[in-house]
């Protein structure tokens, strides 16, 4: 017991020193930052929303929705790969239902073509060399395009990515700090976002898909079929809700437009006449050349501007547009006009996003938590404190040295793994200080229990810690256990927790058994006493 | 200097004298609990069962106008709220079922949420919102099953880690304790109608852990005393473990409270719940250290032998038979 080597006592001391060093940095936070020397290490913990103040949001998309885009992009190439085929082929009876794509080639003589002319529609998807579209022909004349599972899957992670993509560039030219986004399993966003005055506007636009689109009208058709949803031959028909004429519906040519995908640039403006507010969109040059040539082949008509779906104007193309810019006008709000213009920016997501999950602090109540959580652990450990020294004075002594440095151990390694503190974790952390004793609690009932049988004061300390140290070893695993699985089934906050509570096991086993050891062991040398208080 | 005793030396309390009616009791509290549970059930908050809860603070009134909120968030057509007062008078939480249709439109709770929050903006011009949580039906049934997981999953690892470093026996004790401890805290909760969030399984893992770590203090004690004592009754022989470990259980317990009671009195609003559940976690971890964990190892016949493989018991009992050697 007396045995203590210089080396060991060097390197616990250095390790200790380390330690509290790291904590440092996260103790000197907000303003007092600054006069941190820069040659110290500057890693710090980083608070938890709940703490900070800010918004978490989860976005899911539903991957049915990606499979329904991709058939009918799907559609859409096959009616424009049988109409490019030479001779062209003919094709009717067209329809998408329950996922898949059919369709009848009128001439059965033309099977074989449609068919080679499908094939380059398809391509590999995922390992096991399996394609993304199944092609087969029934009762002769009949083609069924069917998604396989690992076309479906590949295309759901795709637009996962580029949607995880999009999320950040709109969050981005928000002018958010330090955003979190993340990819969350298959089909899921996490986004967090510090310090947000305002959460529904950040919702607002991650809910926008934005995929615009210019499309002819169809002024041909007959009004009452359109007001009724029935389309003429080759148009659609899309609802109105603003328009000036108070129809509700406005029917657009299928093919021919333009999608607005293309662009450089989009701004918020107003009008120059009607002083409203408008979004001026800036094409690239394929996309500039694409809409001149649409405005071109069709002045005097109108077209319309689709917006998700929704008809935003319908405005009459007065001249040819060969700028490469456009204005889109609606029923716009200056802030809504804004908004569309970074969703337009940052392109089009290829999959709704609808928001699952929402958890928003306010950061008057974060600092609020801050606050009574330090107040608590003062409270909390100034007794724990006081309650040892009184009960098993030098030896509760040791152990408080002990718990302090503990602390600023946990600090410390969390600061050196960048782990968050939330709010539940300063609760685990106050709850550490009250567990954390326990191993000393253990190891000094021992020591008095060794010296009332009538040991000797070194060789009761020294069967004290010997045996003490089992049941420490054994409890403390076990809790180590409870908490990596609140860690791994945790989410959020609750994980915080179950960091610190992690941690503080290990850390407070190192100080509460190693330390306070070294220190008996060098008091015990130094004054050899025949009698023991404790 | 003297020093604090709070438990005599050599105290002697036939503490297992009481075992049957101690456990008899603890069954009769394990299905007073489960009934309360079925009966009344628990208040689950947001994270359990999906919808939302807005946290507000009226700046600039002393009294939240509770009766006015809940008649203006009905008008909104998403169902009757749950108005509730949390801290000062001038705070309080609003919360509200997931509304119909939630099962097809994963959204609406959200919609729910802003739609509240922006009502209230719009009409009190002093509120200022704290916190908002919304969750849909299907990302709150997950979070359910996750929390079921975790406490099953910690309960079993716990059971099996015991078993591997004691005897089939100390494991079956433990998951019994644990049991206990859990169901308890469940009835509390079905009792006080406290709301049962995330955080609450949280404090239910780790009254897990604080009470396991009491049961291996204790059977740790037996382990070395069966080892020791080798002739001594298996009842006096708990009772000198329970005994012997008890300075120490009581000292820990009282660190754990007095650090609780700092958290509870001075701490955030936000989760006094997980403090209530973990100020009672401790007085039933600890009692069912010595009236769970322990009697059933008198039932599962736990004897001097169970520390020797039964094959050999007879050849080793001589190697292994006096004190055991120490220091």
């Amino acid at each position: 017991m007396l045995d203590f080597p210089r080396w060991k006592v060097i390197s616990i001391s250095l390790l200790l020193a380390f330690g509290v060093l790291m904590s440092l940095p996260s103790l000197f936070f907000g303003e007092s930052h600054k006069y941190w020397p820069t040659f110290l290490p500057d890693e710090t913990i980083n608070l938890g929303l709940d703490l900070s103040g800010g918004s978490h949001i989860l976005l899911e998309a539903d991957p049915a929705d990606v499979a329904e885009t991709r058939l009918q992009t799907m559609e859409e190439s096959v009616r424009a790969e049988m109409r490019r085929a030479n001779p062209r082929i003919n094709i009717g009876d067209i329809s998408r239902k329950d996922g898949v794509l059919s369709f009848m080639v009128r001439d059965s003589t033309q099977v074989d073509s449609a068919r080679e002319a499908l094939l380059p529609l398809t391509t590999g998807a995922g390992l096991t060399g399996q394609r993304d579209w199944d092609i087969e022909v029934r009762d002769d004349t009949r083609f069924v395009v069917s998604p396989t599972s690992a076309g479906l899957d590949n295309a759901v992670d795709n637009a996962m990515d580029t949607a995880t993509d999009v999320i950040r560039r709109r969050i981005d030219e928000m002018g958010t700090r330090e955003p979190t986004i993340i990819r969350q399993g298959d089909t899921r966003i996490v986004v967090q976002v510090p310090g947000l005055e305002d959460p529904e506007a950040l919702k607002e636009l991650l809910g926008k898909t934005a995929k615009l689109e210019f499309k002819l009208v169809d002024f041909e058709a007959d009004p009452n079929a359109v007001a009724e949803g029935r389309p003429p031959v080759g148009s659609q028909i899309f609802p109105y809700p603003d328009s000036p004429s108070g129809v509700s519906n406005i029917a657009v040519k299928r093919l021919g437009g333009i999608s607005g995908d293309k662009l450089t640039d989009a701004g918020q403006g107003f009008d120059q006449e009607t002083n409203a507010p408008v979004v001026n969109i800036t094409f690239d040059t394929e996309g500039g050349a694409k809409f001149a040539r649409l405005t071109q082949n069709n002045v005097g008509r109108p077209f319309a501007i689709i917006l998700d779906g929704v008809v935003l104007s319908a405005p009459n193309i007065n001249e040819p547009i060969l700028g490469g810019s456009a204005q889109i006008s609606g029923n716009f709000t200056v802030e809504g006009a804004n908004q569309l213009s970074i969703a337009l920016r940052s392109g089009a997501l290829p999959v709704e996003l609808q928001v699952v999950e929402e958890r928003t602090v306010g950061p008057d109540l974060g600092a609020d938590s801050i606050r009574k959580g330090m107040i608590a652990a003062i409270i909390g450990t100034a007794a724990v404190l006081a309650f040892m020294v009184v009960t098993y004075g030098r030896f509760g002594f040791y152990a408080n040295f002990a718990l302090t440095l503990n602390l600023f151990l946990i600090l410390g390694v969390m600061a050196i793994f960048n782990a968050t503190l939330t709010l539940p974790g300063i609760a685990g952390f106050i709850l550490t200080v009250g567990s954390a004793v326990d191993a000393n609690v253990l190891i000094n009932e021992r020591i008095r229990e060794e010296r009332r049988r009538g040991r000797r004061v070194v060789q009761a300390v020294e069967v004290g810690y010997k045996e003490a140290s089992r049941a420490i070893f054994d409890a403390n695993i076990t809790n180590v256990i409870a908490g990596l699985l609140l860690f791994i089934f945790g989410s959020g906050p609750v994980r915080g927790f179950a960091v610190v509570l992690i941690i503080g096991i290990v850390t407070s086993v190192f100080t509460a058994v190693v330390v306070t050891r070294m220190l008996v062991a060098l008091w015990l040398r130094r004054t050899r006493p025949q009698e023991l208080v404790i | 200097m003297k020093l604090l005793k709070l438990v005599p030396d050599n105290t002697n309390i036939a503490f297992l004298k009481w075992r049957n009616i101690a456990v008899a009791i603890s069954i009769l509290m394990i299905i007073g609990s489960m009934a309360l549970v079925a009966q009344r059930g628990l208040n689950f908050g947001v994270d359990f069962v999906g919808g939302q809860m807005i946290r507000t603070t009226f700046t600039e009134t002393t009294d939240a106008p509770i009766t006015e909120l809940r008649e203006k968030v009905g008008a909104l057509g998403y169902g009757e709220p749950t108005i509730q007062r949390f801290g000062e008078p001038n705070e309080v939480s609003i919360r509200m079922k997931l509304p119909e249709g939630a099962d097809q439109e994963p959204e609406l709770a959200n919609t729910m949420a802003d739609e509240i929050t922006l009502m209230l903006k719009a009409d009190y011009p002093d509120v200022r919102i704290d916190g908002v949580d919304s969750v849909s039906g299907k990302v709150s049934e997950e979070l359910l099953s996750k929390g079921v997981w975790s406490l099953v999953g910690a309960m079993l690892a716990i059971t099996l880690y015991i078993w591997i470093r004691f005897e089939w026996q100390f494991g079956a004790g433990a998951l019994f304790a644990l049991f206990h401890d859990v169901s308890l805290t469940f009835g509390f909760f079905a009792l006080t109608q406290l709301e049962f969030n995330l955080n609450i399984v949280a404090a239910l893992l780790t009254i897990i852990g604080y009470s396991l770590n009491d049961t291996i203090v204790v059977y740790d004690r037996i382990r070395e005393n069966l080892k020791k004592y080798r002739k001594m009754d298996i009842i006096a022989l708990l009772d000198l473990s329970v005994n012997e470990t008890l300075a120490r259980t009581v000292m820990t317990s009282l660190t754990m409270l007095i650090a609780l009671i700092a958290l509870m009195v001075w701490g955030p609003d936000v989760i006094f719940g997980f403090s209530a559940a973990m100020f009672l976690g401790v007085f039933i971890g600890t009692y069912s250290s010595v009236y769970m964990a322990a009697p059933i190892l008198i039932w599962l016949k736990v004897g001097p032998d169970s520390f020797v493989p039964p094959a050999t018991a007879g050849d080793r009992a001589e190697k292994i038979g006096g004190p055991e050697e120490i220091g």
